[in-house]
């Protein structure tokens, strides 16, 4: 006789703690479903045709994709914050940060409440603490 | 038979790639952290590795949602650099090692792990930074890699433990190839980084050097480590660090330390490097 299989993790409690953490949206496959096609939009400004017809007309280029009217909106914004929630990962979000010549860690700056100076300067003096900023429900 | 001699564990942040591609390295910025690299170079030069099996993410690069492999193993014979926004990286293109490759591959699946195998593809700084900050600015890479892409982007990424445990089976997998090179594995990613959201810019040195002391001892407690525990305490591109745990894995349950190096920042992250060899 094999041994018994292990029983499966309890995915349920898996994303509830996913979702437990202060001003962080962790990429689960709700998130990826909601989000694929801002997030294929943005794979598509890896090529330098596409980047050209996006910068001449940003709204007509966005109205060739199924994406809500409200990611567009956000997209038109670079509201990154909304485009978190709505399902937009920063590694695809990326691509338009990179469109726009925006350093990552500028295009970074923006989904804080800090201004690209104060959150370079935040860094060189050893970043975020993790204080505080672990869990929502525990506040440690 | 080949033998797996040493892991390497270093930072991939593309900022490095761009400080080395621009000849910015000794600045007061970069300086620091590439004299931490300096040891790397020369113990390179002198140990001469044939085969660099390089764990790493791929950036939304290669791959997109349409396909997302959990462990995806580089069987071609080469790759070039990905054009990830701004133009592809001037680097040498990336010379696979398809017979060490396709040799790994096909034991993984037989010893249970069920990789995707990839014949064709372009790398991204995932891949080329590592390969800069160990080699410099050669005309071609002195050594020849295998590829090995893990999902640490899309949840559930894989656990600590399979992590682990899939560098164990590369280590059985290695010493099985029958011609008699050198190789290496090296994990690549983190350490702690938030890349997103109101959150980002988090850092923990602690916790990072904690998590390298970890690696450093005979014990496999790191495996054990869950997800939640790196988002929490390292950020949400903290997660990358599980593929350190494959090239810790593959290293058996002594290893000796060679080089230790970590420093903060780099653009949104704290850089780690450690140089570790089997001593079991």
């Amino acid at each position: 006789m094999s041994e018994a299989a292990k029983p499966a993790a309890d995915i349920h409690a898996y994303l509830a703690e996913l979702e437990d953490i202060p001003g962080t949206r962790v990429y689960t496959a709700a998130r990826a479903r909601k989000g694929y096609h801002i997030n294929q939009f943005a794979m598509s400004l890896m090529k330098g045709e596409n980047r050209e017809r996006f910068k001449a007309d940003e709204r007509a280029y966005l109205d060739e994709w199924p994406i809500s009217e409200e990611a567009k909106a956000a997209l038109l914004k670079r509201d990154y914050n909304t485009l978190l929630d709505l399902g937009g990962n920063v590694y695809f979000l990326s691509k338009l940060f990179s469109t726009d010549g925006l350093s990552f860690a500028e295009a970074v700056s923006t989904m804080t409440d800090m201004t690209f100076p104060e959150y370079r300067d935040m860094m060189l003096k050893g970043g975020r603490s993790p204080e505080g900023n672990r869990s929502i429900k525990g506040g440690y | 038979m080949a033998r797996l001699t040493a892991g390497v564990g270093s930072s991939h942040v593309p900022l490095l790639g761009v400080a080395v591609d621009q000849g910015k390295t000794g600045d007061d910025y970069f300086g620091p952290i590439f004299a931490g690299y300096e040891w790397t170079r020369e113990w390179e030069k002198a140990e001469k590795p044939d085969v660099v099996i390089l764990v790493y993410n791929d950036h939304a690069s290669a791959f997109d949602m349409k396909i997302v492999p959990t462990f995806a193993i580089g069987c071609g014979e080469r790759y070039k650099p990905a054009d990830e926004g701004w133009g592809p990286r001037k680097v040498p293109d990336v010379e696979g090692h398809a017979d060490l490759a396709w040799h790994i591959a096909q034991s993984l699946i037989l010893d249970d792990f069920d990789m995707t195998i990839i014949n064709e593809m372009d790398v991204d700084h995932g891949l080329t930074v590592p390969l800069s900050m160990m080699f410099g600015q050669p005309e071609t890479w002195p050594v020849k890699v295998v590829p090995l892409a893990v999902n640490v982007v899309t949840y559930p990424v894989p656990s600590g433990n399979r992590c682990w445990a899939l560098g164990e089976a590369i280590a059985r997998a290695v010493a099985s190839f029958p011609e008699d090179i050198n190789v290496q594995i090296w994990g690549t990613g983190g350490m702690s980084h938030q890349l997103q959201g109101p959150r980002a810019g988090l850092l923990n040195r602690e916790w990072d050097n904690k998590f390298l002391d970890m690696l450093e001892s005979d014990s496999d407690a790191a495996r054990w480590i869950p997800h939640i525990e790196y988002l929490r305490e390292t950020g949400s591109e903290g997660i990358e660090m599980v593929m350190w745990l494959i090239m810790r894995g593959a290293l058996g349950k002594k290893v000796k330390t060679l080089h230790r190096h970590y420093h903060i920042p780099c653009s949104n992250t704290a850089i780690g490097h450690i140089v570790l060899e089997p001593a079991d």
